[in-house]
């Protein structure tokens, strides 16, 4: 057909009008009718109501932004922003490090309930150096000593520890505990294994095998009192007060747990 | 009997060999969260099934068994030979290299993102990657569709589209257009991603780009359960199609609204304005139109062949219907399922009753219903019909299909009924686990374990299926006389030249898509810092 011959066809005529009609209809109901029916005020007029309906994003005057007396985080990750360590990163790091063995121990494993920092993920590392800096992480013994380390050497010290070779991790008992496989879905609580380990990791989460069980179970308790508060988005703080004090101690056990002697 | 009889089983193979894996994936995972079973210990096993289960179902299923199907309509409908085999070919082996492609990453467990690709989650662009394939290759089968019909056209001046031929088009055409949301989402949103180039993905620009494929893609699995409505059902038992421009206008109609209505689906998020989603609730409204279209027509035609057979009454010529034939089996089977599915089709399409619902597992059981119940248990039928024309073999297992068909409509039934009512409780879907010790959701346990009873029955029936079609393969050897379509109780004389062809409908089709969807993904491309981190799925453990 011609396009003459479209134009006066009564077929295309009648279909495009009804088309063209129930669209017309529908939008001035959803765009104009609806929104000044809802009979409050959040429409400044017909406009704006219009603009609403169609998802513009309107800029409404700036609210003031509520700063907290208790410092948060204010570290953001990325997959790409620690680049691959080179030798001289993990070198330099190796050297900062000497100020960490008294806690920390010679190769990262420290026999005195510090946290094991031998093969921890390097992201985690950073984060909780920036935040020991910046005081969202409180410690009397950690604060003084990050205090004056460059950015650099953050991230050289992550290299090095991330570099070390971590324990395996061993289970000696029967079976896992319903908290770090399960979780339990109608508490919020997510399995712990579901971001650090085992089940499946996410950026910015902790290596917790082999950690020692008193240094986790504190931290689940600081999470839970909101003593410490530097987690992400309040992730861990959320779970832990939901935990009870016996999944908190399975939790802390099961991670903890050494090969036997 | 058609040429390219081994085309078209390679398609309908490829597609049912995946159905039957996909299937067993199903049961396993209904089974492993219901209170049958302890939990497996970890989801990820959970989504990784899923992964493969909805990818199957959803892409490779519906759009190689349509291609099948497209390529016998083509033949027989036309009744010429086929014209670009080595094109169909070349299409198929796309399909088959992106469905390894795509299954090989989410087997090992590096793709785990449900088929719905869930932004900002990215997995291994050959996932991705395979997908595209599977498209590209089926847009290869549009173009052929459509090359057959124009050069049919033009050796036939002044005649009349055969039916079927005009349905698969109209199907092919819908699809095509439906694929293009998924592969702009696929191409510009997730594969920068997934190949490391970006480590942003702007998810709700993303989803918005699924809705279009998402709903309309749902029409495109209809398609072939419809073309057996109008043009197998009446014939194979011995009715006539009450009104074929109806059953084109139907078609039609089905191109125009089916696509410009997916908004329905990202009905909870926020980046959309509520204009958008009214204006896409009330054209989803109107696919009512055409479903009703047809379920008049059909109801007609299966009437016509009732009192043929001396059925009398208002009511009393329904006992008179064919009720052994298969084919009359499956055609009431899929008008209960699509009448249960349909009604809860529009609680999903309703702005506020949706909000109840969302994202539970009534609309797992609603999908499955659907597409699981009244469309695939038309595939079945198609394929029995066809079978004996592809195979040079007699089909006359008569009393093992109606069991299939059976075991398919009550495992169905039982299947998706207490998901529906587990959904209304308030169970989420896409939950790897469930603590059904817990007293809020205990009363959840016995409905979904009466739906993993449903799942097995389902599980039994489509294994029976595939043994048929192998027991098709090995039957005594016939020569079928020409396949034949359904004949119209008034077969059309002449037809408006819009029902003929497609030009209209496409382009209320491509205007309609404009209207519903400009502004929203202008809007979105537009809005600075909508972008978030993308969540690699399967890198480290």
């Amino acid at each position: 057909m011609t396009a003459r011959a479209w134009l006066q066809d009564r077929w295309v005529v009648t279909s495009v009008a009804i088309t063209a009609a129930f669209a017309c209809a529908a939008i001035l109901l959803g765009f104009v009718i609806l929104p000044l029916l809802q009979g409050n005020r959040l429409y400044a007029g017909l406009w704006d109501a219009i603009c609403s309906a169609a998802g513009v994003l309107t800029h409404s005057a700036p609210t003031p932004i509520v700063t907290g007396r208790q410092a948060t985080t204010k570290v953001v990750l990325t997959p790409t922003m620690l680049q691959p360590a080179d030798g001289e990163a993990i070198g330099r790091g190796a050297t900062l490090a000497q100020n960490c063995t008294m806690c920390h121990g010679a190769r990262g494993l420290s026999p005195a309930d510090s946290p094991n920092l031998a093969g921890q993920y390097p992201f985690f590392l950073y984060k909780e150096l920036k935040d020991f800096q910046s005081g969202a992480r409180e410690s009397g013994v950690m604060q003084p000593l990050v205090a004056n380390l460059s950015d650099r050497d953050l991230r050289d010290l992550a290299a090095y520890y991330a570099y070390l070779p971590r324990l395996p991790g061993v289970h000696t008992g029967p079976r896992r505990p319903a908290v770090v496989i399960y979780g339990a879905p109608l508490r919020g609580i997510a399995p712990c294994g579901s971001c650090h380990g085992a089940l499946d990791y996410k950026l910015g989460s902790a290596w917790l095998e082999e950690q020692p069980e008193v240094y986790l179970r504190t931290q689940l308790e600081a999470f839970a009192s909101g003593a410490r508060r530097n987690d992400i988005e309040g992730v861990m703080r959320n779970i832990a007060r939901q935990m009870t004090p016996d999944e908190i101690a399975a939790a802390a056990k099961y991670y903890a747990d050494t090969p036997p002697p | 009997m058609p040429l390219n009889k081994r085309l078209i089983l390679a398609h309908l193979w490829l597609a049912f060999a995946g159905f039957a894996v996909a299937l067993l994936l199903g049961e396993w995972q209904m089974l492993v969260r219901s209170p049958f079973h302890a939990w497996i210990g970890d989801p990820e096993w959970y989504y990784r099934s899923v992964t493969a289960h909805g990818t199957t179902m959803a892409y490779v299923l519906p759009t190689l068994l349509a291609m099948g199907l497209g390529y016998f309509i083509a033949e027989t409908s036309l009744e010429r030979p086929l014209i670009g085999v080595r094109w169909a070919w070349t299409g198929f082996a796309l399909a088959v290299i992106g469905t390894v492609m795509a299954v090989v990453p989410v087997a090992i467990g590096r793709a785990s993102v449900l088929y719905t690709f869930y932004p900002p989650l990215t997995g291994s662009p050959f996932y991705y990657i395979g997908i595209v394939l599977v498209v590209v290759g089926s847009w290869i089968w549009v173009l052929l569709l459509s090359l057959n019909l124009y050069r049919w056209k033009r050796d036939n001046r002044g005649k009349t589209v055969p039916l079927p031929m005009f349905m698969i088009v109209a199907g092919s055409y819908l699809w095509a257009w439906t694929a293009v949301g998924a592969a702009l989402e696929l191409l510009f949103q997730i594969l920068p991603v997934a190949l490391g180039l970006v480590n942003t993905v702007d998810a709700g620009l993303a989803r918005v780009f699924f809705s279009w494929t998402l709903h309309a893609i749902v029409y495109f699995w209809l398609i072939p359960t419809y073309i057996a409505y109008y043009t197998i059902v009446p014939r194979a038992i011995g009715g006539r199609v009450f009104s074929d421009p109806m059953g084109r206008l139907a078609f039609a109609l089905f191109l125009v609204v089916a696509m410009p209505i997916g908004i329905h689906h990202v009905f909870e998020d926020p980046e959309v304005g509520a204009g958008f989603k009214y204006l896409q609730s009330a054209f989803t409204a109107v696919v009512a139109l055409p479903t009703f279209m047809t379920v008049f027509t059909i109801c007609a035609s299966v009437e016509i062949a009732a009192r043929l057979r001396g059925g009398k009454g208002w009511f009393g010529w329904i006992g008179a219907l064919p009720w052994r034939n298969p084919m009359m089996l499956a055609v009431a089977f899929s008008f209960v399922m699509l009448g249960f599915g349909g009604a809860g089709g529009l609680v999903n399409m309703s702005y506020q009753l949706d909000v109840t619902i969302h994202n539970t597992q009534w609309i797992t059981g609603h999908f499955h219903l659907i597409f699981g119940g009244a469309i695939v248990i038309m595939y079945f039928a198609f394929a029995y019909d066809i079978w004996p024309h592809l195979t040079g073999r007699a089909l006359d297992c008569h009393g093992l299909i109606r069991l299939q068909l059976w075991g398919w409509f009550v495992g169905m039934m039982v299947l998706t009924f207490p998901w529906h009512l587990v959904g209304i409780f308030g169970m989420p879907r896409r939950m790897a686990f469930y603590d059904f010790t817990d007293p809020e959701i205990a009363r959840q346990a016995i409905p979904v374990m009466i739906s993993v009873v449903g799942g097995a029955i389902v599980l039994l029936s489509g294994l029976l299926f595939i043994a048929i079609l192998l027991i098709g393969h090995r039957a005594a050897a016939v020569t079928p006389p020409a396949y034949r379509y359904s004949i119209a109780l008034h077969p059309p004389q002449r037809m408006p030249a819009v029902l003929n062809g497609f030009g209209l409908w496409v382009a209320l089709m491509l205007a309609l898509t404009v209207v519903n969807y400009g502004f929203p993904i202008a809007n979105l491309l537009t809005v600075a810092g909508s972008p978030v981190p993308a969540v690699r799925v399967g890198d480290v453990k």
